[in-house]
């Protein structure tokens, strides 16, 4: 038996995959999703071999869901329009169905993903993920995970962002958290008019500078409201300057 | 200012030769007088530098100042002032560092005709070709700017022409109709209908245009009901219009409010939303009120997508030249956007 997901926000989007899934009596489908909390529940407690996934869904969407999912299964996307994605999925997801699909193109989806080993199905997963990590989705919150519960953070809430190793640190007034994503997804995806890369390691939002003092030779160190000091690179620091119209 | 005919380098390799050519020219024919070589090459090399000296100027003087049309006699003074000019510098400095005999000096001064006449031909020519040279390049550039502004305009166009579209709800729609053609094949043809509706109602409309409340209000909640189907109990509206039969609005401006409020209601919540739709007319102002909830803990729907917010915005200031039409606040979780609407009458 193979054991599949359907996480999908709107019903009739899920009602569909049903209704094709009839002519494949081997897959069932252990649960239906109405958003991405319940799909990572799902995922943990049905350990699927296949899961049938749209991108915007409330709260947070597919790819951040995905994130979350510690090994992530295989992935079918079901996505109506997403100009950005649609690369990334060409070349890493297992298949991808723009709605409205067709029994044929359904058909052929799961004859393709059946096709594969699953465990290199499994591993395109991540590697889907990785790739879309460098696509600069203009968000507007980060969704991380700590002590097993989600939170979403507005950016606006992000004091500053350091760089860990391969994570990153987003320092917020409610303590730091890790990410698993690079300093440049972010130095491309935030708003450049806030959030300047002030440092290799370091990116600034620029509301929570209260003073810019010198240090040393050429560089500079921003002292936050919260009274953190942040070093400001020579480079850093007229991008700064260019940001703030000094 | 176009860069100067004398900034290209194919110019100033013709300028060049054609110099070259010149300058011999001139010392071939002053030793065919009887003159020493060495007379003969001063006089050449200092009146030709002057001369190529006097003829930039002139050029890079049209660069700065391009003469208006039919003021070729302001352009003829200026050569034979220069020519003038030239030929006064040449003769002093000839003078100073050739050895100076009687037969030079006399010839000299017998050649002043001539050489002005060279001098007036050849600064006039290099003047007429630089006219001719900027006329061209700012007619280049006229041209360039108008296919730049046309394309810009062009993709704004298609801008406009994909966001009418709405792909994102009109790809959503159809998936739905597919499911329910399944299901529930009445529905379906019910869901067509509304779809062709509202897509007709959008492409019917310029943005310029005045519609009547009722007729906008009746294209929102075809809007609303499809999307109802598609998010099914989730998604509940209410519109009240208290307003009378003549209000009336500029086309398309509620659409993006209700878009927004969908979308932060829909996409930013995960329980059922209701969506409040209220019209009243006061002092001869429309308010329409759009209220939505929203998750204050993890959004402020007013500033990060307020894309759509802001191009209304930029419409009513456009319209009534006031910035204070537009309002938003929140409060218990509930957005609501407030529009006023100076009515006409």
């Amino acid at each position: 038996m193979i054991k599949a997901i359907l996480i999908d926000d709107e019903p009739l989007a899920r009602s569909i995959v049903k209704e094709y899934l009839q002519g494949h009596p081997d897959i069932t489908i252990m649960q239906e999703c109405n958003d991405g909390f319940e799909g990572i529940k799902a995922i943990m407690q049905h350990q699927p071999d296949l899961i049938f996934l749209d991108i915007q869904m409330p709260k947070i969407n597919g790819f951040e869901m995905l994130e979350l999912v510690e090994q992530p299964p295989a992935v079918i996307f079901t996505t109506a329009f997403d100009e950005y994605a649609i690369r990334a999925f060409e070349t890493h997801a297992v298949d991808y169905l723009l709605k409205p699909f067709s029994k044929d193109r359904f058909d052929k989806a799961i004859e393709k993903w059946k096709g594969q080993q699953q465990p290199a199905a499994q591993k395109q997963t991540t590697e889907f993920l990785n790739a879309v990590t460098d696509i600069p989705f203009q968000s507007e919150r980060v969704v991380v995970k700590i002590a097993g519960k989600i939170r979403i953070i507005p950016v606006q809430d992000i004091f500053y962002i350091e760089a860990a190793d391969d994570y990153v640190k987003l320092h917020t007034k409610d303590g730091a958290f890790l990410k698993n994503k690079t300093m440049s997804f972010f130095e491309n995806s935030l708003d450049a008019q806030q959030f300047v890369r002030v440092h290799r390691s370091y990116i600034l939002n620029v509301i929570q500078i209260t003073r810019i003092d010198p240090y040393e030779k050429e560089s500079h160190v921003a002292v936050l409201k919260t009274g953190v000091q942040v070093p400001v690179s020579k480079a850093g620091y007229s991008k700064l300057r260019e940001v703030l119209g000094l | 200012m176009s860069p100067s005919p004398f900034k290209t380098k194919k110019f100033l390799l013709v300028f060049t030769g054609c110099w070259i050519l010149w300058a011999a020219m001139h010392m071939i024919v002053l030793k065919g007088f009887g003159f020493s070589t060495l007379t003969a090459f001063t006089d050449s090399l200092v009146s030709n530098i002057l001369l190529a000296g006097s003829v930039m100027l002139i050029s890079n003087l049209f660069g700065y100042y391009l003469p208006a049309k039919q003021r070729y006699i302001y352009v003829l003074s200026l050569c034979l002032l220069m020519s003038a000019i030239w030929l006064f510098i040449s003769r002093s400095l000839v003078m100073l560092v050739s050895p100076v005999t009687t037969d030079y000096q006399s010839f000299f001064s017998a050649s002043i005709p001539v050489r002005m006449m060279i001098g007036f031909l050849v600064t006039g020519c290099m003047a007429l070709l630089s006219v001719l040279w900027y006329t061209v390049q700012d007619q280049r550039e006229n041209e360039k700017r108008k296919t730049d502004a046309e394309k810009l305009a062009r993709e704004a166009e298609l801008f406009k022409l994909r966001q009418q579209l709405h792909p994102h709800f009109l790809f959503n729609s159809l998936n739905s109709v597919n499911a329910l053609i399944g299901s529930d094949p009445g529905q379906a043809r019910n869901m067509i209908q509304q779809l062709s509706d509202f897509l007709r109602g959008t492409l019917k409309k310029e943005d310029n245009q005045w519609v009547s409340l009722d007729e906008e209000l009746q294209h929102l909640k075809l809007y609303l009901d499809i999307e109802k189907v598609r998010f099914g109990h989730r998604l509940d509206s209410v519109i009240n219009n208290e307003a009378p039969a003549i209000s009336q609005l500029p086309a398309m401006l509620l659409q993006p409010i209700v878009e927004n409020a969908i979308k932060f209601g829909l996409y930013d919540t995960t329980g059922d939303i209701l969506i409040h739709i209220n019209a009243a007319v006061e002092n001869n102002m429309l308010r329409i009120i759009v209220q939505n909830p929203y998750d204050a803990e993890t959004s402020s729907p007013g500033k990060g997508t307020g894309f759509g917010l802001k191009s209304v915005q930029r419409r009513l200031y456009l319209l009534f030249g006031r910035n204070d039409l537009l309002q938003t606040k929140s409060s218990d979780g509930i957005f609501i956007t407030t529009i006023l609407i100076p009515q006409l009458v």
